[in-house]
C-alpha cells in the first residue's frame, strides 16, 4: 500500500517539477496573445532568462536576485518584440523567430565572456529554496520520503507558478485592466475609440510575457537543476505555446494543459521504470500523444482572440 | 662501450625529435566542433585540449571552427578544406555524414572523425577514432558494486542505441563482478537534453532504494547529478571528470580521453603514419579511456587498488568487457 502511495506521489511530484517551468511562459503567452500580439519568441526569452538567472545567482549567491534578473532579461527581449510588432507593425511571427535566435545568441555570447569561454555556467551555490521543508523530516509533522514529502515539498517556484495562474485569471477576468486587455485583443479599433491606449496595453502585455518566460527559464536553471547549459532549454517555450493554445488562451486552461503534459511525462518515466514491455523510444512519445488526445477529446475547438496577429493602424496619418 | 651506446642513442633521439619538430612546423591540423562549441566542458573541449597539447609538443599549428547548428558542419568542413589544413577533424558522431560527403568530394584532403565508424565504407582519406566505452563503464560499475550499501544501483542512458548500450552493459558487468547479488535499474531518457527527465528518473531510482546512479546521457545527466545532490546520494559522471558539478556527490566518472585520441592521430600524421580508410580503437591499453582522477576523493584506496588490478587484466587481454546484451548474458 505504501509502495503504491509512493508511486502515485512520485508521478504527482514529477508532474509538478515538469509543469512549473512551462506554466510561467504559458501564462505569459496567454497575456500577450489576449492583447492581440503573437509571441513565438517565448523559447528565446526562456533561454536568455535561464542563463541570466543562473549567472546572477552564481555571482551574487542570491537565487531570488537571479530569479528577478531572469524575469528582467526576458522582459528586455519582450520590449524588443513590442517595439518591432507594436510600434513598427512588423510581422509578429518573423519578429518572434528573430527573438528566438537572439535569446540563444545573447545567452551564449555573454556566457562565453563571463564564464571563461564556456557555453554553460558553473553550479550556483544556493538554489531557489524549498519553503515548506521545515514540515518534513524526522520528528516533524510529516516523515521524510513519505507521500506528503514527495508531493508537497517543492521549490518555491512551484507555488509561485500556481499563484501566478490565480492572479492572472483574476486580473484578466475581474479587473478593468483585464477587460481592456481582452478588448484590445478582440477589437482594437473599438477599444481605441473608447479611449483605451492599444499601444500601452500591448506594450505592457508583451513585456509581461517576456518577464514570465524569463522566470520560467530560471525555474529550470536554478530550481530543477542548479546551472545553465546550452541544451537546458530545448523546446520548453514551444511546448508552453502549445499549452496556451490547447488551454484556449485562458490561464486555467493553460495550467491544465501544462499539468497534463507534465503528468504524462511522470507516467512515462514511471512506466519506463516499471519495465513495461514498450521500447523506451516509443514510450517517450506518450506525453505528446496523450496531451493531444486528452485535449482534443475534452477541450474541443479553441478559438483565438479575434484581432490576433493583425496589424493595428490607428489611422491618424 | 655502454656509455658510447647511450650517447649514440641520446644523439639519435635528439636528431629524430628535432627532425620531427622541424618537419612538423609546417603541419596544420584543424577541427570542427559540434553544436556544443569549443568550451563545452565535454567532447569538444577535450578534443581542443588534445590539439593544443600536440601544438605544444610538436610545434604544429592548430585551429578550430565552431558549429552553431547541425547545418554548419558541411560548410565548416569546406571552409577548412579550402584553407589547406593537412588534417581536419570532425568532433562527434553528428558529423558522420558531413565528413563522408566532404571526403568524397576532396579525395586528396585528410579527415578524421571522433565516435563514428563507417566500417568497410570508410573513405580512403578518413580515419575514424572510436572508443571502447564499455571499459571505463565496467570500472565505474565495479566501484559502484563495491560501494553500494543497499545492493541497488542505477544506470540512466541518453538515447538507446548501440553506442550508449556499450556504457550500459559494461557498467552492468562491472557491478556483477563486484557484487553478483546487486540489482541494476536501467532506464533510458530518449533524450540528451532533457535534464528534468534525468532528474525524475534518478529520483525514482533513489526512491526505489538505489544509492549510486551512473549516467551516459549528456545534458540529461545534469538532472541525474542534481537528484544525487538533493537526496545526498552518489552519481557517476561520464566523458569528462564531472566531479566539479557536485564535489560531494559525484563518486567517479567514466572518461573518454578524446584528447589522447586527437593527440595520437596528430602524432601519426607528423610521423607519416596516418593511414586513411581505417578505424582506430581507443581503450584502456592505449590510454584512450579511463576513470576520473578525482575518484580517490571518495573511493577507498583498496577498491581503487582492485580497479588497478582489473585495468591490468583488461590491458593484458585476460578480461574482455562485454559491450552488448549478448556478450553480457554470457559474462
Amino acid at each position: 500500500m505504501e509502495g503504491l502511495l509512493n508511486d502515485i506521489a512520485f508521478i504527482i511530484g514529477t508532474t509538478l517539477m515538469y509543469s512549473t517551468p512551462l506554466i510561467f511562459p504559458a501564462i505569459g503567452g496567454v497575456i500577450t496573445e489576449r492583447s492581440g500580439i503573437i509571441n513565438i519568441g517565448l523559447e528565446g526569452m526562456m533561454y536568455f532568462g535561464a542563463f541570466v538567472g543562473a549567472a546572477v545567482a552564481y555571482f551574487t549567491q542570491d537565487p531570488w536576485l537571479g530569479f528577478l534578473c531572469a524575469g528582467l532579461a526576458g522582459a528586455s527581449l519582450g520590449l524588443l518584440h513590442a517595439i518591432a510588432t507594436v510600434s513598427f507593425s512588423a510581422e509578429q511571427i518573423v519578429s518572434g523567430i528573430a527573438i528566438n535566435f537572439l535569446g540563444v545568441g545573447l545567452a551564449l555570447f555573454i556566457s562565453r565572456l563571463v564564464f571563461d569561454g564556456a557555453t554553460q555556467t558553473l553550479t550556483v551555490p544556493n538554489k531557489i529554496p524549498l519553503p515548506l521543508d521545515f514540515l518534513f523530516g524526522d520528528g516533524r509533522l510529516f516523515p521524510s520520503a513519505g507521500f506528503m514529502d514527495l508531493v508537497f515539498n517543492r521549490f518555491a517556484t512551484v507555488y509561485i507558478a500556481f499563484a501566478l495562474v490565480l492572479v492572472s485569471w483574476f486580473v484578466l477576468y475581474r479587473t478593468r485592466l483585464g477587460m481592456r486587455l481582452r478588448a484590445v485583443g478582440e477589437h482594437p479599433e473599438a477599444a481605441d475609440s473608447l479611449g483605451i491606449s492599444v499601444f500601452k496595453i500591448r506594450y505592457g502585455a508583451v513585456i509581461t510575457s517576456g518577464f514570465l518566460a524569463g522566470l520560467g527559464g530560471a525555474a529550470m536553471s536554478i530550481a530543477v537543476v542548479s546551472r545553465f547549459n546550452n541544451t537546458l532549454i530545448s523546446g520548453h517555450g514551444f511546448i508552453a505555446l502549445a499549452a496556451m493554445i490547447f488551454g484556449k488562451w485562458k490561464p486555467q486552461g493553460a495550467l491544465l494543459a501544462c499539468l497534463i503534459f507534465g503528468g504524462a511525462k511522470g507516467l512515462e518515466i514511471f512506466m519506463g521504470a516499471k519495465g513495461v514491455p514498450i521500447p523506451s523510444s516509443l514510450l517517450a512519445t506518450l506525453p505528446y500523444i496523450l496531451t493531444i488526445v486528452i485535449l482534443i477529446g475534452w477541450v474541443g475547438r479553441s478559438q483565438p482572440p479575434a484581432a490576433i496577429g493583425k496589424i493595428f493602424d490607428k489611422g491618424e496619418d | 662501450m655502454k656509455t658510447i651506446r647511450t650517447c649514440l642513442a641520446a644523439v639519435f633521439t635528439l636528431v629524430s625529435v628535432s627532425a620531427l619538430t622541424a618537419f612538423a612546423a609546417d603541419i596544420r591540423i584543424a577541427m570542427v566542433t559540434d553544436v556544443g562549441g569549443v568550451n563545452d566542458q565535454s567532447f569538444n573541449q577535450s578534443a581542443w585540449e588534445g590539439l593544443k597539447r600536440a601544438e605544444k609538443d610538436f610545434g604544429i599549428k592548430v585551429a578550430y571552427k565552431e558549429s552553431k547548428q547541425d547545418a554548419d558542419y558541411a560548410p565548416n568542413m569546406e571552409t577548412l578544406t579550402d584553407a589547406g589544413y593537412d588534417l581536419i577533424w570532425g568532433i562527434g558522431f553528428l558529423m558522420g555524414d558531413a565528413i563522408k560527403n566532404t571526403a568524397e568530394i576532396n579525395p586528396d584532403q585528410k579527415y578524421a572523425i571522433i565516435d563514428f565508424a563507417y566500417g568497410p565504407e570508410t573513405p580512403k582519406n578518413v580515419t575514424c577514432a572510436v572508443f571502447q566505452e564499455e571499459e571505463p563503464s565496467f570500472l565505474v560499475g565495479y566501484i559502484a558494486g563495491k560501494m553500494t550499501k543497499t545492493g541497488k544501483v542505477g544506470f540512466v542512458g541518453g538515447i538507446k542505441f548501440p553506442l550508449i548500450e556499450k556504457f550500459e552493459y559494461g557498467y552492468m558487468a562491472g557491478v556483477k563482478l563486484a557484487n553478483p547479488g546487486a540489482e541494476v535499474m536501467s532506464q533510458y531518457a530518449e533524450s540528451f537534453t532533457d535534464a528534468a527527465k534525468g532528474k525524475a528518473i534518478a529520483n525514482n531510482m533513489y526512491q526505489q532504494g538505489a544509492d549510486i546512479v551512473f549516467h551516459a546521457s549528456g545534458g540529461v545527466g545534469d538532472g541525474v547529478i542534481e537528484a544525487a545532490k538533493e537526496k545526498g546520494k552518489w552519481a557517476i559522471g561520464v566523458d569528462k571528470d564531472q566531479n566539479f558539478l557536485a564535489p560531494d556527490n559525484v563518486l567517479t566518472s567514466a572518461m573518454k580521453r578524446v584528447d589522447n585520441a586527437i593527440y595520437d592521430i596528430g602524432k601519426r600524421l607528423i610521423e607519416g603514419q596516418f593511414a586513411g580508410g581505417e578505424t582506430v580503437v581507443y581503450n584502456l591499453k592505449n590510454e584512450g579511456v579511463g576513470i576520473a582522477p578525482t575518484s580517490s576523493k571518495h573511493v577507498p584506496a583498496e577498491i581503487l587498488a582492485e580497479v588497478d588490478g582489473l585495468i591490468a587484466k583488461i590491458k593484458a587481454g585476460e578480461l574482455v568487457v562485454p559491450a552488448t546484451k549478448e556478450a553480457f548474458d554470457t559474462f
